[in-house]
């Protein structure tokens, strides 16, 4: 079991991470609400050249079309030039390792994985991208498709509370706000910790050395903490290094260690005190955090109690297998929960060694729905589509019209609530089951039995999730993965994104309606248990079919001590 | 008659009508209103026809053909509960309209009066309505008075006034002319009367499906997509689950297995009980003798949390009643009362009546014969605003008794040089204060004392308003009073606000404000002046015996003419949505029984170890006896439940006043935790019965 130390350090690990969560959502509200704020006189240039230059008027508002349509504008031109920059940089600058030009189908999933938020490693980094793409195209992503998660729940939050309008604000000054203000500056400070603990940032030459058995070996090199800082805080998630952070130039040290795991949950976290404070009811934000945070702990429980028990056919020994000594269980497994949870996708540690369980849990806290903290406004607009599914079914039981927050739910709300879910679940099962009928897909798997199921299931929930890390286990760099996987990531995230747009549309054209002891509250306790049993019960009933004959039969097994 | 207050709820008759129905449902394009119920169908077609195709190479499996048949009545008992709730509906409507269709009318046209049929008339046409006539429609009374007999609506047999002119109008189509003519002018269009919309209300073939129904009815669908989903990628997973395990694809899923396994997690159950539950809602409304226009009015009514009540009828009886005699000084109360009595006698408003009855309880002064005492009796009039009775003594002169408002019993002493006392005037502020009317009573020149005439609160009207607060239901007193009447009223009676002295535009006013600020306005009316805000409340009931006008405009209407009314609206508006709400959880809930009864029953020869255990064998935690009967179990479980839940979906959930919390807690309980648990109980036993 984890030592007492261990657990102690995971309670001052959660502290930390509420107080500064906290702190950083009464920041953020102040930015989002377009109030004054500390980074203002420090950085409000910056917001107001790029207007600037990009002619941007910030007194326009748009409709839930025009923003939408911005939106993808903004993201296809993102893909476009991501796509460009990977398959032609043997011709780019600043690739001193001579990698040559990125396949039309890596360079496909690669560009759909960034823009979307998902950060899917089917390429190896320092094998296959130069500096510049790692910079240009990956890094700049990075930024602005977190910014553009963020962008869709400010939206969402001005559909919540305005009335009678059709108007949920503008795209471009949503975006600008948020990378100038927020990803910028927490950028900065995180890469200066990150390389202060010996994370490398440079432009050298990958260097040659001779290792203590006499043998040569490559050591890349590059510009990885500047990445890797907006990888963890923007749930991006892909590595500069193929090995992601478990690789010692990602993450030297355990405290190294501490500030990433910190840095996943940090923003999702904060949006959710943002969100509350800005609907406002800051008492429904903790509302939706203890909601998340009990998925959380009981996912995080379930799967360090697994690990440490260990594999009975190997007499109970804790499992090491495909986790670093210098970060432990534990460490590994909080990192594990929180960036599945997260929808970060970053990994410390290989989840295809986890056990059946935790290995369950990692996929599990993605086919919910990347709702347990989930992506950086991701997280909460795809929760905020559960909500939607609760308060119709629930408000219904107490006699009224359903409503959430004063705004009546109606057909259209709940239409694209469903249709978001359908998007996702049709992306997973779908791409899935048609993987493992295909035997050229299966002899990628590294792994047969139900531990081959849940690679290749594990592969599609992280696409269409938006989460990027990978089970392993399963070599996806080939036309048939990287082309559904990233048609997966694409359904993933716009099959959520314009359903909850024309929700918020929708919604900020309607009237409030007052609230009385007749109303559903939304505030209390009894919503959490709600909230929490519809999640499942719609996660449950999608999935259990495949993850009994998957991970659920493989655990069943590994008690008998039967491995795959 | 409507009210059939002691009806049973189900008969044999209605049964077999409805049994008859839910067999004709199947016709395909009506099975395609309710989509959940049209896949089960195909389910239950792809499966009958697998059977029939391996039957045919010579397969006969008793399985198929009992999973295709339980399929169908699945199928069947869904219709049956929309066949069960309509017959009930139309037979509460059919009464009504039957009178009607014979209809003779005479019709009043340029070239004078011809007979027509009552289904002829259209808007506007005239026709003319004596003693022993059916009105043929609905319509305004625009010449004359007549008495009506409304009890083939209302159930009423006290026959009504029906005139021109004034607040009392309106006649309903199919009510019955005792005495007198009138004329009325048709107001509807054939087909479209309040009756027929009513009907169509309760028709599932002609009803509209109301905005919340169809949200539940895209959620419900949506569910089905996702099972659906889940469902036809099995076979891909099980294909690589059985070359895993070194078993033949021979042994992957049947159709027939993930039909039935399809069909058990859609949401069925309330799929089947939906349009039940819809049409149950309105014949719940018609049975408390209210027709509304449209089935978005009665989910309105769920939403409402303003209620306008007007005082005069809906909070107090309506009338003033006589609650004390207060005597002047050196006059003993028994001269007072006797006094007031002999006032009276003669004094047909309630009021006068309840000041012979108050002297009679206190004092047993009897009622006399007003001609016995030589009385003359001088009624009300707008110019003295006084009543009374002079009486002829035998001396010759006259005793004038008078009783009224202080200020003409003061200027009438004065005038017979009498004069007002101090005290008296003193009581009468007080009086007033406390909301009720002080009348004083005087004789020839002296103030003989005061009759505290109050306003009486219903009873139980008090509790009646603490349980809408609990519901978050804030009830609005409109009066006509002055403020300080108006809160003695509004407190003891415990509303929670009031209107006083308020006028029709008022009411428009404070609808309009309490909208704007997101409330839902529920009021009840029956004048013409009441109309625009009838159309501006979210809810408005007209009263039968009110104004075509008053009833056009709102979208309900109350057959008794009964202001209390509205609150039972509201809450079979609640009660229509609690039981979508419930018997969707319900629904929803039981799928993880099914799961654990299907899967380890589908799944049972997956990577075999010891013994050709399956790796699922332990989820089989209800010990299910095979594969085969698990499966058939979870499937006539489901059929069953709609059946068992009939009776659920037509009475609606019990409802009691509560605050949203309470009822959501215990409807989880029951309905959420009760639907996970059911089944399991229900599957097992099913598997034992069918392994006997």
């Amino acid at each position: 079991m984890a030592t007492p130390f261990e657990w102690l350090q995971l309670a001052f690990f959660f502290a930390l991470l509420i107080t500064l969560a906290w702190l950083l959502g009464k920041y953020m509200t102040r930015v989002f609400s377009g109030n004054r704020h500390l980074m203002l006189p420090v950085l409000g240039w910056l917001e107001r050249i790029t207007y600037q230059l990009t002619g941007v008027n910030p007194e326009v508002e748009q409709s839930w079309k025009a923003y939408t349509l911005n939106l993808i504008l903004f993201n296809t031109v993102g893909f476009l030039i991501a796509f460009t920059i990977l398959v032609s940089q043997s011709l780019l600058p600043v690739n001193p390792a001579n990698l040559p030009d990125v396949s039309w189908h890596l360079a496909f999933n690669t560009a759909a994985s960034f823009m979307s938020n998902t950060n899917f490693q089917s390429y190896a980094g320092e094998t296959t991208l130069g500096y510049f793409a790692q910079m240009m195209a990956l890094t700049v992503q990075n930024f602005v498709s977190a910014a553009t998660g963020i962008a869709v729940l400010l939206a969402l939050i001005r559909g919540i509370t305005r009335k009678k309008t059709d108007k949920l604000g503008n795209f471009w000054v949503d975006i600008t706000r948020t990378i100038v203000y927020v990803l910028l500056p927490l950028s900065i400070v995180l890469s200066v910790m990150l390389v202060g603990q010996g994370t490398i940032q440079n432009f050298k030459k990958y260097e040659t050395i001779q290792t203590l058995q006499g043998s040569q070996q490559v050591i890349p090199m590059g510009p990885a903490a500047s990445q890797i800082a907006i990888k963890q805080l923007g749930t991006n998630g892909g590595g500069f290094f193929n090995s992601n952070s478990s690789h010692p130039f990602e993450n030297p040290t355990p405290f190294s260690n501490f500030i990433e795991i910190l840095a996943i949950l940090l923003i999702p976290v904060a949006l959710i005190f943002t969100y509350g404070k800005m609907v406002g009811s800051a008492r429904h934000g903790w509302i939706l955090f203890a909601a998340m945070f009990i998925l959380f702990v009981v996912g995080l429980g379930i799967s360090i109690a697994s690990e440490h028990m260990g594999n009975p056919s190997f007499r109970d020994l804790a499992l090491m297998e495909g986790k670093e000594t210098r970060i432990g269980i534990t460490a590994s497994i909080l990192w594990s929960t929180a960036t599945t949870a997260a929808s970060n996708g970053s990994v410390n540690a290989m989840h295809d060694s986890l056990t059946p369980v935790s290995g369950m849990i990692a996929l599990l806290n993605i086919l919910l729905g990347e709702v347990v903290f989930g992506g950086v406004g991701a997280g909460l607009y795809g929760i905020f589509v559960f909500i939607i599914l609760t308060v119709f079914i629930a408000g219904l039981m107490v006699g009224r019209t359903p409503e959430y927050l004063g705004k009546k739910v109606e057909a259209f709300e709940v239409q694209m609530a469903i249709i978001s879910i359908i998007a996702t679940s049709f992306a997973i099962l779908i791409f899935s089951a048609w993987a493992v009928v295909r035997d050229t897909a299966l002899v990628c798997l590294s792994n047969n039995g139900p531990h081959g199921l849940t690679e290749i299931l594990y592969a599609y929930s992280s696409a269409a999730g938006n989460n990027g890390s990978a089970f392993a286990g399963l070599n996806a760099n080939n036309v048939f993965f990287n082309v559904t996987l990233g048609i997966g990531m694409l359904i993933g995230r716009f099959g959520v994104v314009v359903p909850v747009l024309a929700i918020a549309g929708r919604m900020a054209g309607k009237k409030a309606v007052a609230y009385s002891s007749g109303t559903f509250r939304t505030d209390n306790t009894l919503f959490i248990v709600l909230l929490i049993i519809v999640i499942l019960i719609i996660g449950g009933l999608t999935f259990f079919p495949v993850l009994s004959i998957g991970p659920i039969a493989e655990q069943l097994l590994f008690q008998n001590g039967i491995n795959f | 008659m409507i009210t059939q207050k002691n009806k049973s709820f189900l008969n044999k008759e209605l049964f077999l009508g409805a049994l008859k129905d839910s067999i004709l449902k199947l016709n395909p394009v009506i099975l395609l209103k309710n989509p959940v119920i049209f896949i089960t169908a195909i389910g239950a077609f792809l499966t009958t026809l697998f059977f029939i195709l391996r039957l045919i190479h010579g397969n006969f499996s008793p399985f198929e053909l009992q999973i295709s048949a339980w399929l169908w009545l699945t199928v069947i008992f869904a219709n049956l509960s929309e066949a069960l709730a309509e017959g009930r509906g139309k037979a509460q409507a059919n009464s009504l309209r039957k009178n009607r269709t014979q209809t003779k009318a005479r019709q009043l046209t340029n070239s004078g009066e011809i007979e027509v049929s009552a289904t002829e008339l259209k808007k506007g046409d005239l026709v003319i309505c004596e003693s022993g006539d059916l009105i043929p429609s609905d319509g305004e009374v625009i010449e004359g008075v007549a008495s009506v007999d409304e009890s083939a609506i209302t159930g009423e047999s006290a026959p009504v006034i029906r005139e021109s002119g004034g607040d009392r109008s309106a006649v309903t189509g199919g009510t019955k002319v005792i005495s007198d003519r009138i004329i009325v002018r048709i107001t509807t269009e054939p087909g479209n009367t309040f009756i027929d919309r009513m009907i169509a209300l309760v028709e599932s073939a002609k009803r509209q499906k109301t905005p919340n129904e169809i949200a539940l009815s895209i959620l419900l669908s949506g569910l089905s997509v996702i099972f659906l989903l889940a469902v036809t990628t099995l076979p891909a997973f099980f294909n690589y689950s059985l070359k895993a395990s070194g078993l033949p694809q021979s042994q992957n899923l049947s159709l027939t297995v993930l039909i039935a396994l399809f069909v058990c997690l859609i949401p069925t159950t309330i799929g089947g009980l939906l349009s039940a539950i819809g049409i149950s809602g309105m014949e719940r409304l018609l049975r408390r003798n209210v027709i509304a226009t449209s089935g978005r009015a009665i989910e309105a009514a769920g939403d409402v949390d303003v209620l306008l009540l007007d005082k005069t009828g809906t909070i107090t009886l309506g009338n003033r009643m006589a609650s004390d005699f207060i005597p002047a000084d050196d006059i003993s109360i028994e001269e007072l009362a006797n006094a007031a009595q002999i006032s009276s006698l003669s004094d047909e408003t309630p009021e006068g009546r309840s000041i012979v009855i108050l002297a009679k309880e206190k004092f047993n002064l009897r009622g006399r014969d007003i001609q016995d005492i030589h009385a003359t009796f001088i009624p009300f009039s707008a110019q003295t605003r006084m009543s009374g009775v002079d009486l002829q003594l035998s001396n010759g002169k006259i005793r004038q008794i008078r009783k009224g408002s202080s200020d003409a019993i003061r200027s009438f002493i004065q005038k017979n040089n009498g004069f007002f006392p101090q005290k008296i005037q003193e009581k009468v502020i007080e009086i007033a204060g406390q909301g009720a009317t002080p009348l004083v009573v005087a004789e020839d020149n002296k103030v003989l004392g005061l009759i505290h005439l109050k306003d009486v609160v219903k009873g139980g009207i008090k509790q009646r308003f603490a349980e809408l607060r609990k519901m978050g239901i804030k009830t609005v007193m409109i009066t006509g009073d002055n403020s300080l009447t108006a809160a003695a009223i509004a407190a003891e009676a415990g509303v929670d606000d009031f209107m006083a002295e308020a006028k029709p535009e008022d009411k428009l006013r404070r609808i309009r404000e309490e909208q704007d600020k997101g409330h839902l306005v529920g009021m009840i009316g029956d004048g013409t002046n009441d109309a625009p805000a009838l159309a501006q409340a979210d809810i408005g009931i007209a009263l039968n015996s009110g104004t075509q006008a008053a009833r056009e405009a709102g979208n309900m209407i109350d057959l008794d003419s009964n202001p209390t009314k509205l609150i039972e609206v509201v809450e079979v508006g609640k009660q229509l949505l609690m039981t979508r709400g419930a018997l969707t959880t319900f629904s929803i809930a039981n799928d993880v029984a099914k799961y654990f009864a299907i899967i380890p029953a589908i799944a049972v020869s997956l990577y075999a170890f010891n013994q050709n255990t399956g790796a699922l064998a332990s989820l089989n935690i209800m010990h299910l006896a095979s594969p085969h009967s698990a499966i058939l179990s979870a499937v006539i479980f489901n059929a069953l439940i709609i059946i068992l839940l009939v009776p659920f979906a037509l009475k609606g959930v019990r409802y009691q006043p509560e605050s949203a919390q309470k009822a959501l807690t215990r409807n989880l309980l029951i309905f959420g935790l009760g639907g996970i648990i059911a089944p399991f109980v229900g599957i097992k036993l099913i598997d034992i019965l069918i392994n006997l």
